[in-house]
Formats: C-alpha cells, structure tokens, sequence
C-alpha cells in the first residue's frame, strides 16, 4: 500500500534556534496520528510545515495526488500547492475563527470551500451546506446566522463543516478541542470519531491533551524541544512509555 | 492461533533514577483454535504484562510473539491496528470510552469498524446486550453512569460483538452475579465452539475450571521468582 503522507528529514529553524529537526514517518489512508509535546516542543512548527503553511529548510513532504501519485509538496509549485489545500487536505484551526470568514453566513462559509472547486449551481451548494451543517449538529434554521452569532464549541462545528464538504483525505488539526468546555468537547470529540470512520479519512492531530489521543489517534509522535523522542501505537506509548520524557508526561497527568 | 516464545520484557523508569525492573523471562505458551488457556500465578507475576503484551499494548524487549501470521513483538502500528480489528480481540477489566456516547453505539462500533452497515451492528448490538440482561432503557445513555457490573458486561459484549479467531479476556466474570456470570461463560464457550483461540485470566476458580482446557503457571516466567 502506498502511504497517503510520507515525511522524511523535514526540518525547520528558526535562525539558531531549532523549530523542529528530524522528522520522518509514513501515514497511510485511514490512519490518525496525534502529535503530542509542551508548549514550544516544535508539534505546531511541525504541523505548519506538514500542511505548507510554513516553508521547511530540509527535507520532503511527499503526499499521494490523485492524478501524479506521490509528489513533494515542499517543491511543488505554490498554485499547486493552494489547490491541495482547498481539495485534497483542511485545515482545523485552534481558534474556529482563523478558519472561518466571521462575517459570512454558515451556509456562505462551507459553500465557499464548495466554489473554489468550481461548484456553481446554487441550489447544490445550498443544499450539500445544510447536509453538512447537520451532520456537524447544527440545525438549518442557523444557515443564514453568522458565525459571531455561535457559540465556540458550534464554531469549531462550523470550521469542521467548512473543512470536510470537499471530501478533504487528508485533515491536519491543530489543537481541535482546545478551549471548549469538556463537555461540548466530548461531543466533538464523537463526531470527529464518526466523521473519520465513514469517510475513511487520514488525520494528523496536535495537541496536548493525552486524553485526547487516547480517544482519537492510532499512532502517537512525542516531541520535546523540535526532536521526535517516542513513536508507536496510542495506547502502547501512553501505557508503556519508553523515553523518559514521555514517562514524566504520562505519570503528570491528573486523574479525575 | 497465538504462539508466545522465549519472550522477555523489562521496564526502565528514567525518573527514578533509572531503575530497571525485568517483569519477564523466557515466556513461551501456545494456544490452538478452539483451545482456552488460562494464566495463572500471584498477582505481580506478570499476567496481565503478558497479556498486555500479546495485545501490542505493552512492548516487548525480545522473543516473538505470533497471533495468525503476525509478529506483534515487531510489528508496525498499523499492522498492529489490523491485527486489532479483525484477529484480536481483548476484554478488559476497564470499560474507556468517549463520554457521552450510547451504550448502543458503544457495543457496534467493533461492527461500524469492519464494515456492518449501521442498523446490522445496532441490531447485534441490541441482541448482545439484551443476552446480557442490560435494560434496554439504559442502551440510549453512555456507559460511564452505569455500576460496575454493568460496565463490565457492556464491555463484554463489545469484545464479543466482531466474532474475532482469537480473543484475550482478563477477569471477564469478576463483578458479575450468578445469571450473568452463566451468560458469559456460555458466550465464551461458543467463541470455542466457533474455533476462538482464547487467553484469560480469571480469578473465579470454579469458572476457570469450567471453561479452560489448560494452565499456564506465569510464576515461570517471572525473573527472581522462578525457582
């Protein structure tokens, strides 16, 4: 099986200092790997430059196209790269609105990921919005509200929404349940489960919650200060850590 | 179906000034189709770390460990992942789940994840928890509200949901009461009966007996203790 992501040597500084050095790993079609460190490990800098939001100093980022097969995406061209993020890859932001156009109805915003891929007829659009607004659990009658007019954890709904109605195959998360309350975050964290099992997705997920992970991703990546320290399955990493570093992470965790 | 050789395992604790504990040595057992092995031994003599390991949730330092025709002790995440979902299942003691989330759904999504289409896996779901005398008015709500006894039957049935060809089951009849416990042997002796290779720790004697074809004593597979 070809990998849908294949990272090698990707580096990134900034001036002396390190962002992230030394990455490489393979990730195939339906699988979720968290990313987990403290703040400044590098998971951010790392993630920017997975989804070329960020230009790396070294290495590749070789993603499985449609049409050519496995290509650079550090090389590509950047209109190439532009049309692979409004296709084939999104992008879930912390903050629902750096990823939404707060002044753009929720039918307006998930329609627009719509026409930047050349859909054109109205009533199509209209309706696959209000597919995808209820299946992120929002009712149609808030299609023509504003995003200002939600709640955040309905926000971070909206910026879903938005993101999957291209049938992305590769969704990239920064932080997704970061600064919801738990309980709207274990809704969300229910119908990203969901989403990814019915729509076979392949996600990369940054956080920093353990917890988190545990329920969401298949494969875990430690970082610590820009360098990868423990790789695995979730659960083997988080019940039997091997670095020392992670050991201290797991063993800090608060129980409940 | 499982075959565990010379297998060994221990664990360094770098924050405690890097302590190395060796949990295991020169593990070997073999379990067939059909066949039902329990592991016996003190509690700390490692059966559950066996167990663990053999699911690919603990590493292991060396030896192999082959469930089909997958070595779990060098296998990638993902194989390991594929292994999981159609070959091996495990019963916990513990019941982790995503709160919120029905105990319907909870029971189906070993289905959901194979590919039963949605109303099959809730309908074998359904039947599953019904056998296991869950109310059916508790199958709307989660899981983590229910005692004890009922997590452990709603995990039951998770585990039994996909019938996998080999099963690892730790304590599966503690905390149940008598009609329950007869329920679940009576699955476990059909998982036998359909050629499920199965591993299980049990503390209830009078089960283990009635269920399992053989022992494993883990004692002998514990560094110092092995006599």
């Amino acid at each position: 099986m070809t990998p849908l992501l294949q990272v090698e040597n990707l580096a990134k500084f900034y001036g002396a200092r390190i962002g992230c050095t030394d990455v490489s790993f393979d990730l195939y079609p339906g699988e979720v790997m968290g990313i987990v460190g403290e703040s400044g490990s590098g998971k951010s800098t790392l993630l920017n430059c997975l989804a070329g939001h960020l230009p790396p100093d070294r290495g590749a980022v070789r993603f499985d196209t449609r049409t050519d097969g496995l290509r650079d995406t550090v090389t590509m061209s950047e209109p190439e790269r532009r049309m692979l993020g409004r296709t084939d890859w999104a992008f879930v932001h912390q903050h629902a609105r750096d990823g939404l156009r707060m002044n753009v109805s929720a039918g307006g915003n998930v329609g627009e990921r719509l026409m930047a891929v050349n859909a054109r007829h109205y009533g199509d659009i209209r309706s696959s919005a209000i597919d995808w607004l209820g299946r992120v659990e929002i009712t149609p009658d808030r299609i023509d509200d504003r995003p200002t007019a939600f709640s955040g954890g309905m926000q971070q709904r909206l910026q879903i929404a938005r993101n999957l109605v291209t049938g992305p195959r590769l969704v990239f998360m920064d932080e997704p349940t970061g600064g919801l309350d738990v309980s709207v975050q274990a809704r969300l964290l229910d119908l990203l489960r969901n989403l990814v099992r019915d729509m076979g997705l392949s996600a990369i997920i940054v956080t920093h919650d353990l917890a988190v992970v545990r329920l969401l991703a298949d494969r875990l990546m430690v970082m610590k200060d820009g360098h990868v320290v423990e790789t695995g399955l979730t659960d083997q990493v988080l019940d039997d850590p091997q670095h020392g570093y992670t050991q201290l992470l797991v063993s800090s965790v608060l129980q409940v | 179906m499982i075959s565990v050789e010379n297998v060994s395992k221990n664990f360094v604790l770098h924050n405690q000034g890097g302590t190395t504990i060796p949990v295991m040595a020169g593990a070997s057992l073999h379990v067939a189709k059909g066949e039902c092995v329990a592991l016996v031994g003190a509690s700390g003599s490692g059966k559950s770390t066996l167990m663990r390991m053999i699911y690919g949730n603990y590493l292991t330092a060396a030896g192999r460990i082959m469930v089909g025709d997958v070595d779990v002790a060098q296998a990638a995440p993902r194989e390991v992942i594929a292994l999981r979902r159609r070959t091996l299942g495990y019963v916990s003691q513990f019941l982790r789940v995503v709160p919120r989330v029905p105990t319907l759904d909870v029971v189906a999504e070993p289905l959901l994840l194979t590919g039963t289409g949605q109303e099959d896996a809730r309908a074998q779901a359904a039947e599953l928890l019904a056998r296991l005398n869950i109310p059916e008015r508790l199958w709307g709500l989660s899981p983590t509200t229910f005692s004890g006894g009922e997590q452990q039957r709603v995990n039951i049935a998770r585990g039994f949901a996909f019938p996998y060809p080999a099963l690892l089951l730790d304590e599966p009849t503690a905390s149940l009461d008598p009609t329950n416990r007869a329920v679940v042997l009576g699955m476990i002796n059909e998982a036998k009966a359909r050629g499920a290779a199965i591993i299980g720790i049990f503390h209830d004697h009078a089960a283990r007996d009635e269920i399992c074809d053989r022992q494993v004593d883990v004692t002998h597979f514990t560094p110092g203790l092995a006599a």
